[in-house]
């Protein structure tokens, strides 16, 4: 298995099919684990969170824990980036600690890989400025596998501010790697610079990609203002590039609505969208731990997932 | 008085005079006193065989960091690090705290050049005061200084406003200074740390277009053929840019123009690993630019080679990306660069490099005694290096207090043996020299 996950790309479609099946197998008794299994004992899992975060620390704490291994949050507020200690002292006093594993979120593009360069533990990129966030599109893939059973010609539309978000880019190399073909839809503001690279279809038009789609995922809006501001309004926004429960009728009854949280509701996406049968948005929180568990078990137990995971 | 020295047998090449050709070269006190074949005649000699004798290059664009961040680099270690570079000259960038925004501030750079007397120390005066873009600097009395400065600009900081900066060019006429403006639109900049194109895309690192770049210089040509003064345009990054001056020069604008080592050697997928390192402003950005870059300094649409030598502390660039500061060591590795990157292909011969390094720079800034010609009773500023000889960058061994070179490892061709300013070596067979001989 991988040493660091900074990027999606570090996995191989092999690679993330055995995190995919492994995260199942913690599921085998259903989505909520329960169980707790000793085989990290011993081994400690840092979180050194650089940006607020509720569901994604959560997520990877519970996930250590089930597992058994020692957890530390390490939590910095946003100033004490600038005022305080360095990334880099910061990284070799927790490494002078001895920790197995060191699970990271920052608002610098790059962080994690500046990180690995400075210590042997293992770093897992939690979210990094725009650039990924790898385990939530591990999740992602785990539950469109869940409904879809595989990706090959699944139809995948992304919509909304996919120039900023890291979600987004896991996203795209993730499902592409496995065989789905990604839309992106948003106006050309949202769009990132030379996309044409990415071998994606891009489109403004929501309405004519919703029959088409097998899943909707729907970004975060977050609104910029001045000059730099990307749309003229969120009102704007969710007229053109909302998904509300009327336009949720154009997609194909299979279709599944995803969101990677927190959502702005009624912004990018309705409550009413959000509730609907179809929408899989707390299963991907739920999905979130048990990824989680398989990808530190991966990583940190060295074992295969095609032995048997080990029970107490 | 000194002993004469004679180098004996160098490949001579000095573009002020057209002349390529192997010769012997006297030196007597602070002149050159002959060039052809001549006696040793109590003299020194010093074998010179198989490589280069040409004027001592000329910096436009070198941050000292003294007064201010003297942790970074001082006018001492700057200038010690110009010598090894083959630098007889080199003009040292306003952005120190506190700005060289004034007559006492511009005088002192002058003086710690002095005294350390390893490099003649040109120093650049602001535009504005305190770089801020609003006010002119006493552009008038740093020019009537004893540093009689002649160029000036606002360093990193773009001239925002087209008001200031067409009262900047008019005001400068009087003293037939020259205005170098780093040209980078605000708003298309804000925010961004690299070249936006496809690789800040896939790095999630905001970028800045070519087009920030493109905006500023197209509206300073305007401004400069407006005024009828002068312009230089520091460090081209983009074929835009090129195509902006080559077009400005054929409409007969006063403009003249600058690249560094790094816009000629380096691209923007090298920050991949989002070491800083390879942060810089202009940002690196993509081969064709870079193609465009090289073609337009072997045609002479751009100038010369400037280093903007930005040396960093460690801690400062040891950090996340868009946290570190931009900047890097070019001083120590201009010449093998230029020699490796352009001349090694053809894409340019040893009369433009030199001319590029050396003739070129001291003619945009009027330095007189620099850049040749090579001829009895001018001053013996120059350098003496091996065009064949390939070494290996290592940024411990490097001159300069700090040590954040983009060319770490890289093998280079093209080593200085020697340099000399005003007939005293500061480098000689390879080595730091006193000044002494």
């Amino acid at each position: 298995m991988i040493r660091h996950l900074l990027s999606i790309k570090d996995l191989d479609p092999e690679g993330i099919e055995r995190v995919l099946a492994t995260a199942a197998t913690f599921q085998a008794d259903g989505p909520r684990i329960m169980r707790k299994y000793p085989t990290l004992r011993g081994k400690t899992v840092v979180n050194l969170f650089y940006e607020a975060s509720t569901r994604t620390r959560t997520s990877f704490e519970l996930a250590a824990k089930r597992l058994s291994a020692d957890v530390v949050n390490f939590s910095v507020s946003g100033s004490a980036v600038e005022k305080g200690e360095s990334l880099k002292d910061t990284a070799q006093t927790i490494e002078a600690m001895g920790v197995d594993a060191i699970v990271i979120r920052h608002s610098s593009s790059g962080a994690p890989n500046r990180l690995a360069g400075w210590v042997s533990a293992s770093v897992i990129n939690a979210g990094d400025g725009m650039h990924e966030h790898p385990t939530q599109a591990l999740l992602d893939l785990y539950t469109i596998r869940q409904h879809f059973g595989s990706f090959s010609g699944l139809r995948v539309a992304i919509v909304g501010d996919i120039a900023h978000s890291r979600v987004a880019r896991s996203n795209v190399w993730g499902l592409q790697m496995m065989g789905a073909d990604v839309t992106l839809v948003g106006p050309p503001t949202l769009l990132p610079p030379r996309v044409e690279g990415w071998g994606v279809e891009t489109t403004a038009d929501i309405e004519a990609v919703l029959p088409k789609a097998d899943v909707v995922y729907l970004l975060r809006m977050q609104l910029e203002r001045g000059t730099g501001a990307t749309v003229p309004t969120l009102r704007e926004y969710s007229r053109l590039w909302g998904l509300d429960a009327a336009r949720a009728t154009l997609l194909k009854d299979e279709a599944l609505i995803m969101h990677p949280g927190p959502m702005n509701r009624g912004v990018e996406i309705t409550a009413d969208a959000a509730e609907l049968p179809r929408s899989v948005i707390t299963d991907q929180v739920a999905n979130g731990v048990a990824v989680r568990m398989a990808l530190l078990y991966l990583m940190l137990g060295g074992r295969d997932a095609r032995e048997e995971v080990p029970v107490e | 008085m000194s002993k004469a020295v004679v180098f004996r047998g160098a490949r001579v090449v000095d573009p002020a005079s057209g002349r390529d050709e192997t010769a012997d070269v006297r030196i007597e006190g602070e002149q050159i006193t002959d060039i052809g074949k001549i006696s040793t005649n109590h003299a020194e000699e010093i074998d010179c065989a198989g490589l280069i004798l040409a004027p001592g290059f000329v910096d436009l664009h070198a941050h000292l960091r003294e007064p201010g961040r003297e942790d970074a680099e001082t006018v001492a270690t700057g200038t010690r690090a110009a010598a090894r570079g083959g630098y007889t000259a080199v003009c040292a960038m306003a952005n120190t705290d506190p700005v060289a925004d004034s007559a006492a501030i511009v005088e002192q750079v002058v003086a710690l050049g002095r005294a350390a007397g390893l490099a003649d120390v040109y120093p650049v005066g602001a535009i504005s005061v305190g770089l801020q873009g609003e006010q002119l600097a006493e552009l008038g009395e740093m020019a009537t200084s004893s540093a009689r400065v002649n160029f000036f600009s606002d360093d990193g900081k773009c001239v925002q406003s087209a008001g200031l900066m067409r009262r900047a060019l008019e005001y400068a006429r009087a003293f037939d200074a020259v205005i170098a403006n780093h040209a980078e639109e605000g708003a298309l900049a804000s925010g961004g740390h690299m070249n936006e194109g496809e690789v800040s895309s896939i790095l999630g690192i905001a970028g800045i277009p070519a087009e920030a770049e493109e905006v500023i210089l197209a509206r300073d040509l305007a401004l400069a053929k407006l005024t009828g003064a002068r312009l230089h345009v520091p460090h081209v990054s983009t074929a835009g840019t090129v195509e902006l001056i080559r077009a400005a020069k054929a409409r007969g604008v006063r403009v003249t123009a600058e690249a560094t080592p790094h816009h000629l050697a380096l691209t923007d997928d090298l920050v991949s690993g989002y070491d800083p390192v390879y942060k810089v402003a202009p940002p690196l950005r993509t081969r064709d630019d870079v193609d465009a870059v090289r073609k337009g300094l072997a045609d002479g649409t751009i100038d010369c080679v400037a280093t903007d030598h930005a040396p960093h502390p460690p801690e400062d660039k040891e950090r996340e990306f868009d946290l570190a500061p931009c900047g890097m060591l070019n001083l120590e590795t201009a010449l093998g660069v230029v020699v490796t990157e352009l001349l090694d292909p053809g894409l340019l011969g040893w009369l433009r490099l030199i001319e590029a390094m050396s003739t070129a720079p001291a003619r945009a800034r009027g330095l007189d005694g620099h850049g040749g010609p090579i001829a009895p009773g001018t001053p013996a500023n120059l350098v003496v290096f091996d065009p064949a000889t390939a070494w290996i960058v290592e940024p411990e061994k490097l001159a300069s207090k700090s040590k954040n070179t983009p060319f770490a490892g890289r093998t280079l061709k093209g080593k200085v043996v020697h340099t000399m300013l005003r007939g005293r070596f500061t480098v000689r067979e390879g080595s730091d020299a006193d000044g002494q001989r």
